[in-house]
């Protein structure tokens, strides 16, 4: 057996549980998750669902996955490499083994290892008794029957025993990593509240997996890993999807709006619509439209009604809702379109992660129709910048676009449950003046916003629609000058929120030879591979990391023209490098482009800027 | 509350919904009327002036947005009713009226109809039936009739139609009527009880477009041909028509039939439009000449539970129930921890 690549005190570590969908392995790291959370580790979370909804009971299309980085620094990634790979049957094994470190851990049901679940990982021998794991160290664990042993005095089914073992296996890993018992068991507690008889078979056998791993001294001591020092406060785990429900709601609240949420189902932003609509009992008016176009054309008539307004939606849906854009665009109304992104085009792979569709989101309209686009970067930030899509929207009387992905949206990380005096103020601007003095397009004089008056405020009646509108009056006319004039301060409109944004911000050399740039969800990957190369001392790479898209941070330009070189990473073929390089031609930019479904590894990043730095 | 409302109310004139844009449809348009009517019906709804809103496709019809001094929103083509729908989620006391055409209601928006018929939400939805596109210069629609040649049908429509009123009803909608433009008694009484029915109520005007298809609807509304060829539906009334009303209706089998009427002979039919059984309210929506007349008036008006109604109940219900009075208590639910 090779050498056991962990350690007994460790600042990162990767978990990855694995195992048939019908395993409970996303419970399981979800559990593990909240208990890291709770010993002050930062931590950022994956899940890898199986490629196919109805895949045969033990066959490697089944395989469903969770991994987990854990760490006494700041995460920012699930990680590239596994150091402790979980897996509950053989095709979990063959499906992830690849993902394991040199001398990672392997911990393993024995009891599935049987002939038949050999067969259908297509395994010809016992991985677990041949030499295929003689790199790594094996934990060869009887899950399923001390699982079985522990819990048969309950009266419970066959199955609902069998179900238990991946408790068994948290155990394991709970011992590993030192983790307080008790504070586990509350965990399954909170989870099985309403099912106390489930609880209690969840705890037997946590118990029996964390016992087992003591007795058979499976390792002479457990794993510390120091917490990391994160910002005082609260905590909870998050994923993208909810923290997006969750800045709405938020900024509804701030703003004194109802939230309206107009929506048709499409993976992978169909979580939002679920959350919003269990948050009726926060007053959310939800409504899942028969198609994606009813969806934004009713958001359309929620934002005219007064309601802050949202419709949620994926990429082919998008493309759907893109005339209705321009309607919205036109009347210059707030609303937001939340695009959680996956690999295109057409349908794509639905259930996999890409940043394909930047060039929709800036030019995918008639007309001259720009919009704000912005893009989150961690799942907890979703929450921050769907609040301030909703705050821009309403403040600007503007669509924003705001784009997400699948990687943020069933990702997690820890969330510091901000104060809601600390988000910023939402301050629509408001008409106080009599209605004989107001014009239906009359603007607020600094951003150009119209104001915002909705039907049951009596002497403003008005028509909003998609033609061209007269400046000031809102009336019909074809002028030519009028509609220059017109489409001039629309794209102003825009320009002008600028000032608002805050400024980019660089890590590492504030000029040289090289500025690592991304955009929305690579943040966490090109972050940890730009700070690992600084601590090793490299010291001509600067890294920023973009959240507003359209409009660019002001001084944009300015940081640009601090190195010799811009490389941007993206998952895609080349998007936001081009919108750069057609707004500031000047600079000399490369591009990595990952287009696989896949997030980026840190590693790769690394690679790349090295590569970069040897050539220039 | 209701009295202040009420003397409001009693203040309105038809003027206070004529808007100060220049009408431009063509002279003679039945749009006109619908217009007129509408404004005049408006003012004896009960409703505020500001909570009036009015939400439009793309088409002739769908300028009437313009004209009518409210809130209003002309929206894009077919997606008025998507547009009416979250508008009136969103504050369901405004009192919301669609405006649409027949290509813009049944064809690029036919699943926006069908669906807000099959919600019954409460909406009000005037269809102007043209039977032709007339915005974008006379092409079939989904109502052109077979036979009759329009600019991409130039031997004759060879399509089958639409049956606004059997797709209607079929769809779930819970009131129909039907009017022609040019019955101004009819069209005022309907969008009246329209206004009071709540769910969608749909009302299809037979609407001439003087340009593309003048005289489509002749024989069912021209004074000569009238009586014979429209019967209008009254509640608990025998259904009777032609001159002196000499006709009535009778069931033959699961058909109808027009008999000379006799009064003594209690096999026909008397209008019931509240009955929840959609069948016979089916059978009269799909008359046609020359057999049957074409029925006028109020065809169903069945009561359901109503979309935006439930909807909020449910809300309110939750909102009373919720253990969340803030989003900090939502924040702050469930798993946390310290650091
Ligand atoms: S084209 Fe026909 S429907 Fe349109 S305004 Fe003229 S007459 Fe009316």
């Amino acid at each position: 057996m090779a050498e056991l690549a962990l350690e007994k005190e460790m600042r990162k570590v990767v978990v990855r549980f694995s195992g048939d969908s019908g395993d409970g392995m996303q419970l399981t790291g979800d559990m593990f998750s909240q208990s890291s959370g709770q010993e002050g580790l930062d931590l950022t979370t994956t899940p890898d669902f199986p490629a196919e909804i109805r895949a045969p009971q033990g066959s490697i299309g089944g395989v469903s996955s969770f991994q987990i980085q854990i760490g006494g620094t700041e995460i920012y990634t699930p990680g590239d490499q596994v150091d402790v790979l979980v897996v509950m049957n053989p095709a979990a094994l063959k499906a992830n083994l690849d993902k394991l470190k040199p001398g990672g851990t392997i911990i393993a049901d024995m009891d599935s290892f049987d002939r038949r679940n050999l067969k259908k990982a297509e395994y010809a021998s016992d991985p677990l008794v041949d030499n295929t794991l003689d790199e790594y160290h094996v934990i060869k664990a009887p899950a399923t029957s001390l699982t079985k042993s522990a819990l048969k005095d309950l009266g419970l089914s066959n199955q609902a025993i069998t179900r238990s073992k991946n408790m068994f296996a948290l155990g394991i890993v709970a011992y590993i990593f030192s983790r307080p018992l008790a504070k586990v068991k509350k965990l399954i507690d909170n989870k099985f509240a309403k099912r106390p008889e489930l609880a209690e078979a969840n705890k037997l056998a946590l118990e029996a997996g964390f016992n087992f791993s003591e007795s058979t001294e499976l390792f002479g001591a457990s794993i510390v890993i120091p917490p990391a020092k994160l910002p005082k406060g609260t905590y909870r785990n998050i994923d993208g999807n909810t923290a997006v429900a969750w800045g709405f709601l938020a900024a509804s609240e701030n703003s004194g709006r109802k939230l309206s949420l107009c929506s048709y189902p499409i993976t992978p932003a169909s979580e939002i619509l679920h959350e919003l609509t269990a948050r009726k009992d926060m007053g959310a008016i939800v409504f899942q439209a028969e198609d994606e176009i009813a969806a934004i054309c009713a958001a359309i008539g929620a934002s005219f009604s007064g309601n802050l307004s949202v419709t949620t939606t994926s990429g082919p849906g998008a493309s759907l809702k893109s005339e209705a854009m321009g309607l919205a665009l036109i009347s210059e109304i707030p609303l937001v379109i939340v695009n959680v992104q996956r690999a295109g085009p057409s349908t794509g792979l639905p259930t996999k992660t890409e940043q394909s569709d930047l060039y929709q989101a800036l030019y995918g309209r008639h007309g001259d129709a720009p919009m704000v686009v912005m893009a989150a970067s961690s799942p907890d930030d979703c929450f921050r910048f769907s609040y301030e899509a909703a705050k821009i929207a309403m403040e600007h009387s503007t669509p924003v676009i705001l784009l997400s992905d699948t990687y943020l949206a069933s990702g997690t990380s820890p969330w510091r449950i901000p104060d809601m005096a600390e988000l910023p103020e939402i301050k629509i601007p408001v008409f106080d003046r009599s209605p004989e003095e107001w014009e239906p397009y009359q603007r607020d004089p600094e951003y150009l916003s119209r104001y915002w008056k909705s039907p049951g405020d009596a002497g403003f009646e008005h028509r909003i629609g998609g033609l061209e509108k007269k400046e000031n009056t809102g009336n019909l006319t074809y002028e030519p000058a009028n509609h220059q004039k017109m489409t001039k301060i629309r794209a102003e409109k825009i320009e002008r929120i600028a000032k608002k944004l805050p400024e980019l911000e660089t890590i590492g050399a504030q000029q040289g030879k090289l500025m690592v740039v991304g955009w929305g969800s690579t943040h966490g990957a090109i972050n940890t591979a730009v700070t690992e190369l600084l601590e090793d001392g490299e010291k001509s790479v600067g890294f920023a990391h973009f959240n507003y898209i359209q409009p660019l941070p002001a001084n944009t330009e300015e940081i640009f023209g601090r190195y010799d070189q811009i490389l941007v990473c993206e998952i895609n073929n080349g998007q936001f490098v081009n919108y750069l390089r057609s707004i500031y031609p000047q600079f000399s930019y490369k591009q990595l482009n990952k287009i696989q479904g896949q997030p980026f590894f840190t590693s790769e990043i690394k690679a790349e800027i090295i590569n970069r730095l040897t050539d220039l | 509350m209701m009295e202040g409302v009420a003397d409001k109310q009693a203040e309105l004139t038809r003027q206070d919904f004529v808007s100060d844009q220049a009408v431009r449809w063509c002279p003679g348009c039945g749009d006109y009327m619908i217009l007129a009517n509408m404004q005049k019906a408006m003012t004896q709804m009960g409703t505020n002036k500001e909570d009036f809103l009015c939400v439009s496709g793309i088409g002739c019809s769908s300028r009437i947005t313009y004209y009518l001094d409210t809130y209003g929103i002309h929206s894009i083509h077919g997606r008025a009713l998507a547009v009416a729908t979250g508008a009136k989620l969103a504050n369901p006391d405004l009192n919301v009226w669609v405006f649409t055409g027949d290509g813009d209601c049944l064809a690029i928006g036919g699943n926006h109809f069908i669906h807000s018929c099959r919600r019954n939400i409460n909406l009000n939805v005037v269809i102007f039936n043209n039977k032709v596109y007339g915005m974008t210069k006379g092409q079939s629609s989904p109502t052109t009739p077979a036979g009759i040649k329009t600019k991409t049908a130039p031997e004759g429509s060879i399509e089958n139609t639409f049956n606004i009123g059997e797709l209607a009803i079929g769809s779930g909608a819970t009131f129909f009527a039907r009017v022609p433009d040019n019955n101004h008694k009819l069209l005022e009484e309907v969008m009246l009880e329209a206004n009071k029915h709540t769910g969608i109520s749909v009302i299809e005007v037979l609407q001439n477009c003087v340009i593309f298809t003048d005289g489509i609807h002749e024989l069912i509304t021209g004074k000569e041909t009238k009586d014979d060829n429209q019967v209008v539906c009254k509640h608990g009334e025998p259904l009777l028509f032609g001159k002196d009303r000499l006709y009535g209706l009778k069931l033959d089998g699961m058909k109808l039939k027009k008999v000379p009427y006799d009064e003594n002979d209690t096999g026909f039919i008397s209008h019931d439009m509240y009955d929840e059984d959609s069948a016979m309210h089916l059978a009269l929506a799909k008359m046609e000449i020359p057999d049957l007349p074409v029925a006028m008036g109020i065809i169903r008006q069945a009561e359901k539970s109503n979309y935006a109604n439930v909807l909020h109940q449910n809300i309110k219900r939750a909102r009373e129930l919720s253990e969340f009075k803030t989003v900090h208590d939502l924040f702050y639910s469930g798993n946390t921890w310290e650091v």
